[in-house]
């Protein structure tokens, strides 16, 4: 757990609270109820605890008001703050909160709001109906006790879980019999496995064991079960670790020293002052005073951690957060969705992200196919281009091609290159052939709502995206029957009889179809189209093809290089008589009992040979708007990204090629497929040894043996030479994360630079995400966009959802939420970086100012028979945090910038202090302390020193107690005023205000506090009457304010200075440097690759399956055929397809172009 | 464009609920000073706080060392009554006791005479708070629910006036001076009020309101160690009597430290003493009722002139200057790595 998370988490401990979505509070219970939380946090019961000491006579050092005036505006502002959450929760989740619940109270059912179930409720759920809390399972309908959810909204998987009740409770079917049910559950605390569950029923004397099995968890839905009891309990959330906290350890500490001093003190000294001071009634030994004298001390000394700390801690992240939600940068106009913090605790955490888990689908890509590029005949076409002719840069695209002139065009499909429309129209063949083949080619349903308005249903999206083009250039797939596919080619309508359908499957990785045309001049008869992964095509084609081929597959290359998912194209004509033998012998081997798939699979392979190659088509699978740009960015900041997809492997490597997170630079792309835990142990130690090779090879200071005998396998592989990327399919992760291959599996993965985890599950994304946070001691982030992310997203650190899109569960299980991905880099290295510097900044200065405030106190204990007498005025104790110094401070953990925000993207570098957590780790924790104590000691015996025997210049008294304290408060207002000034780095005017306005503020009190007025009113507690005005005009004063500022801030300037000039943090050169721009260029990975020829990804990528042909060509699945089903199977096809065709040639309007007359007629 | 177009109106009617302000406030954009650490103000800072530090250091060592200050431990000296007051038995026998000393050198101007002591813990938590400044403000209040406790009331319940540890434990030795001139015996005229602050006397310390002091303080009683009655403080003078006795406000300001001095008296610029205290040789008559050895606490009596900066007390002058040429030596060090190339 990183230290900040870890310091703040354990001095502020505060419980998460258990209901995430209801509210808590109705007016009548708010105060109680919210009271009573608040002092279940640590903090605030110390706090109360130290009042409690202030009110015996005793103990108090201080007035009992130095405590409670902080600690009733924190209560209060916490409160105002709980009771606006709670204000929203009602309102946001108002149909969450208004779900009605069965509640068994006293033996009969009654109605309740989800908010009001109670822990020990037991309520009755139906059929369909939201669990309303965490729940043990008593009984229900079905035999047995079992039921059946659905933990969709959980994690995202839909299918139905079996819960079981206990055999014991299973009985208590009835209300009567459940109200005399008075069990009592246990339940451990949860680990980290969200499946994992573990607590007893205790019951009439028995134990009985509970496991996940009995739960019926918050979120999920009760199905085909038609009721079920069950008994609310409480699942604590995990309690944060109560290390040790050093802070009471060290204020325990001075306490037992100046409480020991007090003993001696009191035996040695005080024994004989009892003539003019008596000890106290009741203190009868030295011992017993150093005892009070411990708990006096404990309470001055508290404000080293002073409740404003806590306060203050919640003011910043406020205020961060809603930086984030005002940022305009990160709002999307399309979507019109700004970016929200949902939580605000975790602000600077965003500044320490070291692993980013992210979704594919929906986070990374938008789901789009689009047609981007064609390779026909040796001509490529696609590219932007300018006026000119020359190749555009990306941003100033020219108006897209124009194709009005096809009546049946999709609007939304936008192509640039007007080049491949002139070929269309100038009737080039190989143009129109290549058409004609995405046309046919394919298993895409159409409908046709009204005349000319074609919907395509296309299986997946890149299919769709080929038809789609195909559609626009005027090769118009209108409508399919089982044997035919009718086509507007340039306005006339085509059928083509659609002979076999040879569909794809993963080992083709091809479909073909074979079509025949009648008529002489537009095809030759019987034709095969094929279209397929370019690395079988090619090998297919009919040896003529060999220039074209060279020249296609450096378009192929060119394309893959851009990120684009080709296709390569290519037809076969037929001879009939061949057809008819290959015909027949499909037939049979399709009827064929056994090795069916075998027999067919050889068919196919058989009749596609010798192909001629028509062109190849390059598919965009659109990436969200600057995905690749920021993923270079967040890898140059040491963010190492995980892509976690429930895709197939295809597709999520292209898109790690596509968004750059793999790249052809990299030595090796390690693929991990094996089905068995052996076959996967294998490949993951050979490619660890591969990389352990390689770096061996490069000899980097280690030898071989060195490295296999340390048994730290994290310190080998860091040290890897060359990048490295894992990719490991869902099957193989789910061995990878048994226990005993889980750390060889991190290690692995953690020593590439990227890896993908394809065909995931919900709960592997979450496990995967586990394993880091467990092994890694890393901040981790989830980003994702689904249902089936929200496991992954509650499970990591930091929880960002894709908002504006349908699904809104991720964001509801999220932290974080905005809606385009590249939002991710302001987020983490704009907003995150500035977070974390400014809460590191803010406690280091809070640390110090608190520390200089209140060890004066201790070394005044050696001087005042450590008897816990305050140096300060009491309202100045009371004012100080809350006064004096907050406000400043304040404005510095929420204005200060060390860097101008596009300095933080473009030096992505400058993002790994927070990863490392260098700004504020124990070492800086401990210097600030020090820094601290060091300014106390010199509070104290400068003053001390000069006031030993000190006189006015009018020969009255200056030492005494109330001139020391006016001297020592100011000196120190003064000194930490000075300090924030220095730790300031960005002054805007509320820097100012606060910072004079304190200074003046101070003053003001000072002699408010002072006046006579007061005095008068309230003499025994404004003592301090006409002390301001006395002290202040002494020039000696003055002088020793002056003196103590000087001492306490030159040493803190030199080493600024010194440390700025001979180690300069890389913030401190950005900032000095003006050469930003020139040196960014070169730390910019080259973002786009012109002419690079990269590995060739081709083929189909998304759920194409198997089979789909299959049903075309059976006819199930159209719905068209519903007009006319009835006599489908009796009449011959030609004269229902001629029915069908009149049908729709007389319902269509005369727009359309002359249909029946341009028909051909068909062969059946 | 044409999308552009009509894509415009929506958007700015949705503006005002989802869009955040384009401010510089909520963009982060304010407008800041961003100060740097550069050479130049560093050393700058460094060689000008010397060069205050180390003139205003002189200044202050020079003027303390112009203070003329005699100090004298006359608990030691007087120590037959020291050991006759370790008996609290003999509070009421007097005990006299006179110190001689010699003043080699003029002391001109005003001169102070403090008494001194050591070992005396005003700071004590609990000896601070025991006072109750509702009833030196001549309030009639309940003692017993102030912090004097236990020097609140006697047994028979009448309350101390005033109450508290620190009213109790009162400096009540009385000390004159006198000037050995030419064998015959001149006592210095010393000033017995305007010793304490305005506020003090004038705001912080009045005497209940009655026709006379006496019945003022009627119904009360003196603390226990008090010889006499609050009232008889200062029989002579109205306006240093009672509450607002200046050698009264002065005790109860109570010192930082356990060694402390107060201004007990002034001498009065007349006559042989207008230009302050002569050379010459000086007794000291005291008048012994403060017991000290009890606690090891030492007593003094001490003459001063003061200056602009106060008393004698070097620290602060040293202090200065010590901090002065620690700041130009820095500043000089890092001039010369500079200028040599050691520093960037």
């Amino acid at each position: 757990v990183p230290w900040l998370s870890w310091c703040l988490a354990s001095w502020l401990l505060r419980p998460q609270s258990n209901c995430i979505k209801t509210s808590k509070y109705n007016i009548v219970t708010f105060l109680p109820v919210n009271l009573f939380e608040q002092f279940q946090e640590v903090a605030n019961t110390y706090f109360l605890f130290l009042l409690i000491l202030q009110l015996i006579p005793q103990i108090s050092s201080l007035s009992w008001f130095t405590t409670i005036v902080p600690l009733v505006l924190v209560l209060t502002i916490t409160a105002v703050k709980d009771a606006t959450d709670d204000y929203f929760r009602h309102k946001s989740d108002n149909q969450v909160n208004n779900r009605q619940s069965q509640v068994l109270i006293s033996g009969a059912l009654r109605q309740e709001q989800w908010m009001n179930v109670r822990v020990g409720d037991i309520i009755k759920l139906e059929n369909n109906q939201f669990v309303a809390a965490d729940l043990l399972l008593l009984s229900s309908s079905e035999p047995h006790g079992l039921c059946y959810i659905e933990t969709a909204e959980l994690d995202g998987e839909t299918n139905m879980k079996v819960r079981q009740a206990i055999p014991v409770t299973s009985e208590l079917g009835d209300t009567s019999k459940l109200a005399l049910f008075d069990g009592e559950v246990i339940c451990e605390p949860p680990n980290n496995k969200l499946d994992k569950f573990g607590g007893t029923l205790y019951w009439k004397e028995n134990k009985y064991p509970l496991s996940n099995q009995n739960m019926l968890l918050r979120g999920c839905v009760l199905r085909n079960t038609e009721w079920c009891f069950g008994l609310v309990i409480f699942r604590p959330d995990q309690i944060q670790a109560d290390e040790h906290r050093p802070i009471f350890g060290f204020l325990v500490c001075m306490g037992v020293i100046l409480a020991i001093g007090n003993a001696i003190w009191e035996h040695e000294v005080g024994v004989c002052f009892q003539i003019y001071l008596p000890w106290d009634e009741g203190v009868h030994s030295a011992f017993f005073s150093g005892f009070l004298s411990f708990w006096s001390y404990i309470i001055i000394l508290n404000t080293v951690v002073p409740i404003s700390l806590y306060v203050s801690v919640e003011v910043i992240r406020l205020g961060h957060s809603y930086f984030i939600n005002w940022d305009k940068k990160m709002y999307c106009a399309k979507r019109r969705t700004p970016a929200e913090a949902r939580t605000t605790t975790l602000n600077e955490e965003l500044g320490q992200v070291e692993y980013i888990f992210s979704d594919k689908t929906g986070t990374l890509t938008q789901n789009i196919m689009v047609f981007s590029k064609c390779s026909v005949n040796g001509h490529s076409y696609g590219d932007v281009q300018d006026v000119l002719g020359h190749k555009a840069e990306l941003g100033e695209r020219p108006e897209p091609v124009d194709f009005s002139f096809n009546p049946l065009a999709d609007p939304r499909f936008q192509f640039w290159d007007p080049s491949l429309l002139e070929a269309v129209k100038l009737g080039d063949p190989h143009v129109h052939e290549f058409f004609r083949l995405l046309s046919l080619c394919h298993t895409v349903m159409s409908e046709e709502k009204s005349e000319g308005e074609l919907f395509y249903k296309a299986q997946s999206p890149d299919e769709g995206a080929l038809v789609t083009a195909a559609r626009n250039f005027g090769f118009v797939f209108r409508s399919r029957t089982p044997k035919t596919i009718t086509v507007h080619e340039l306005g006339r309508a085509i059928t083509y009889q659609l002979l076999a359908i040879l569909d794809f499957n993963n080992i083709r990785k091809r479909m073909s179809v074979i079509g025949e045309v009648l008529g002489a001049r537009l095809g030759p008869g019987i034709r095969l189209y094929c279209k397929g992964a370019d690395t079988i095509l090619l090998e297919r084609l009919h040896p003529t093809n060999q220039d074209l081929t060279n020249v296609t597959t450096d378009h192929l290359n060119e394309y893959a290089g851009e990120g684009l998912r080709t296709l390569v194209l290519a037809y076969k004509d037929l001879e009939e008589s061949y057809y008819e033998d290959w015909s027949e012998r499909l037939h049979r081997a399709s009827g064929a009992p056994e090795a069916r798939e075998d027999r067919l699979a050889r068919l196919y392979d058989e009749v596609e040979h010798d192909m001629m190659l028509l062109g190849a088509t390059a598919i965009e699978d659109k990436l969200q708007q600057g995905v690749p740009e920021t993923i270079a960015i967040l890898t140059l900041a040491n963010i190492k990204i995980w892509v976690l997809t429930g895709d197939k492997q295809e597709t999520a490597v292209n898109i790690g090629y596509s968004c750059k997170m793999l790249t052809d630079d990299m030595t090796e792309v390690f693929v991990i497929t094996g089905h068995t835990v052996l076959e996967v142990r294998e490949e993951l130690r050979k490619a660890r040894e591969k990389m352990m090779d390689a770096s061996r090879s490069m000899g980097n200071g280690f030898s071989y043996q060195e490295k296999l005998s340390s048994t730290k396998l994290t310190s080998v592989l860091e040290a890897i030479a060359g990048e490295y990327a894992l990719v490991i399919n869902g099957h193989s992760l789910a061995h990878a994360l048994e226990a005993d291959m889980e750390v060889e599996f991190l290690e692995t993965a953690c020593a590439c630079k990227a890896v993908i985890c394809c065909r995931v599950t919900p709960l592997q994304k979450a496990q995967v995400v586990e394993l880091v946070k467990k092994y890694k001691k890393a901040v981790t982030l989830a980003i994702g966009d689904g249902a089936n992310d929200v496991s992954m997203i509650k499970t990591a650190h930091i929880g960002v959802g894709i908002s504006g899109q349908e699904g809104i569960q991720a964001v509801l299980a999220s932290d974080y939420s905005f809606s385009q991905f590249k939002f991710l880099q302001r987020l983490l290295l704009v907003h995150g970086r500035w977070s974390y510097l400014r809460m590191c900044k803010f406690l280091c200065y809070f640390f110090y100012k608190n520390f200089a405030f209140t060890m004066v106190h201790f070394w005044f204990g050696f001087f005042c028979g450590f008897s816990a007498q305050t140096v300060y005025d009491q309202y100045f104790i009371t004012l100080y945090n809350i006064v004096y110094t907050s406000l400043p401070v304040l404005a510095m953990g929420v204005f200060d910038q060390d860097v101008p925000e596009q300095r933080s993207m473009e030096y992505p570098k400058l993002y790994e202090p927070g990863q490392l957590n260098l700004l504020f780790n124990k070492r800086e924790f401990f210097i600030c302390i020090a820094q601290g104590i060091y300014t106390s000691v010199l509070m104290f015996f400068i003053p001390y020193g000069v006031f030993a025997d000190a006189t006015r210049d009018d020969g009255a008294q200056l030492a005494d107690y109330q001139s020391f304290a006016v001297t020592v408060a100011t000196s120190l207002v003064i000194v930490v005023s000075v300090q924030i000034g220095l730790d300031t780095g960005f002054w805007t005017a509320i820097n100012h205000f606060f910072i004079w306005g304190s200074l003046a503020a101070y003053f003001a009190i000072l002699f408010a506090m002072h006046s006579d007025g007061l005095f008068q009113m309230f003499p025994n507690q404004f003592r301090f009457v006409g002390n301001a005005q006395n002290t202040l005009a002494q020039p000696t004063v003055w002088l020793t304010i002056a003196l103590t500022t000087v001492v306490c801030v030159m040493p803190v300037v030199a080493f600024r200075f010194l440390k700025l000039d001979l180690k300069p943090e890389l913030s401190d050169t950005v900032r000095y440097t003006q050469l930003v721009r020139k040196k960014q260029k070169t730390q910019h990975r080259c973002m786009r690759r012109v002419g690079r020829v990269g590995s060739r990804r081709s083929g189909y990528a998304f759920s194409h399956q198997e089979g789909f042909g299959e049903l075309i060509m059976s006819g199930k699945n159209m719905r068209l055929s519903s007009l006319a089903l009835s006599g489908f199977a009796a009449r011959p096809s030609a004269s229902w397809i001629e029915t069908l065709r009149k049908k729709k040639g007389g319902e269509g309007s005369t727009a359309c172009s002359p249909s029946g007359a341009a028909d051909k007629t068909l062969k059946v | 464009m044409k999308n552009k177009k009509s894509f415009a109106p929506q958007e700015a009617e949705a503006r005002p609920s989802r869009c955040p302000d384009n401010s510089a406030f909520k963009q982060q954009r304010l407008p800041a000073w961003k100060p740097q650490l550069t050479i130049a103000t560093v050393l700058s800072t460094f060689f000008l706080t010397g060069a205050f530090c180390l003139s205003v250091g002189i200044c202050l060592i020079l003027s303390a060392n112009s203070v003329r200050e005699i100090q004298i431990n006359y608990s030691d000296k007087c120590s037959d009554c020291s050991k006759l007051r370790e008996n609290s038995y003999n509070w009421n026998i007097e005990c006299l006791c006179s110190v001689d000393f010699k003043l080699k050198e003029d002391m001109l101007g005003d001169v102070f005479m403090y008494y001194g002591l050591q070992n005396f813990y005003q700071n004590h938590r609990r000896y601070v708070i025991s006072r109750s400044d509702a009833q030196l403000l001549g309030r009639d209040v309940n003692v017993q629910r102030s912090y004097c406790a236990p020097f609140t009331t006697y047994n028979n319940g009448t309350p101390m006036a005033p109450c508290g540890a620190i009213a109790n434990s009162m400096f009540n030795d009385t000390i004159d001076l006198f000037y050995n001139f030419n064998s015959s015996v001149i006592q210095v005229p010393l000033l017995k009020t305007g010793n304490s602050w305005w506020t003090d006397k004038n705001v912080k310390f009045r005497n209940p309101q009655s026709h006379n002091l006496s019945s003022a303080f009627a119904g009360t009683a003196r603390p226990p160690y008090w010889q006499k009655p609050v009232y008889l403080l200062d029989e002579e003078d109205e306006r240093n009597n009672g509450y607002i006795n200046d050698d009264f406000i002065i005790w109860m300001r109570v010192s930082a430290f356990a060694t402390f001095r107060n201004l007990y008296r002034r001498i009065s610029r007349k006559r042989h003493f207008a230009d302050g205290l002569p050379a010459g040789n000086y007794t000291f008559h005291i008048s012994y009722n403060f017991p000290v050895t009890k606690f090891k606490g030492k007593k003094y009596v001490i003459l001063s002139t003061m200056v602009w900066s106060g008393g004698s007390n070097p620290f602060l002058g040293i202090a200065y200057v010590v901090c002065g040429a620690a700041a130009t030596l820095t500043g000089a060090e890092t001039e010369v790595r500079v200028l040599t190339g050691v520093l960037p």
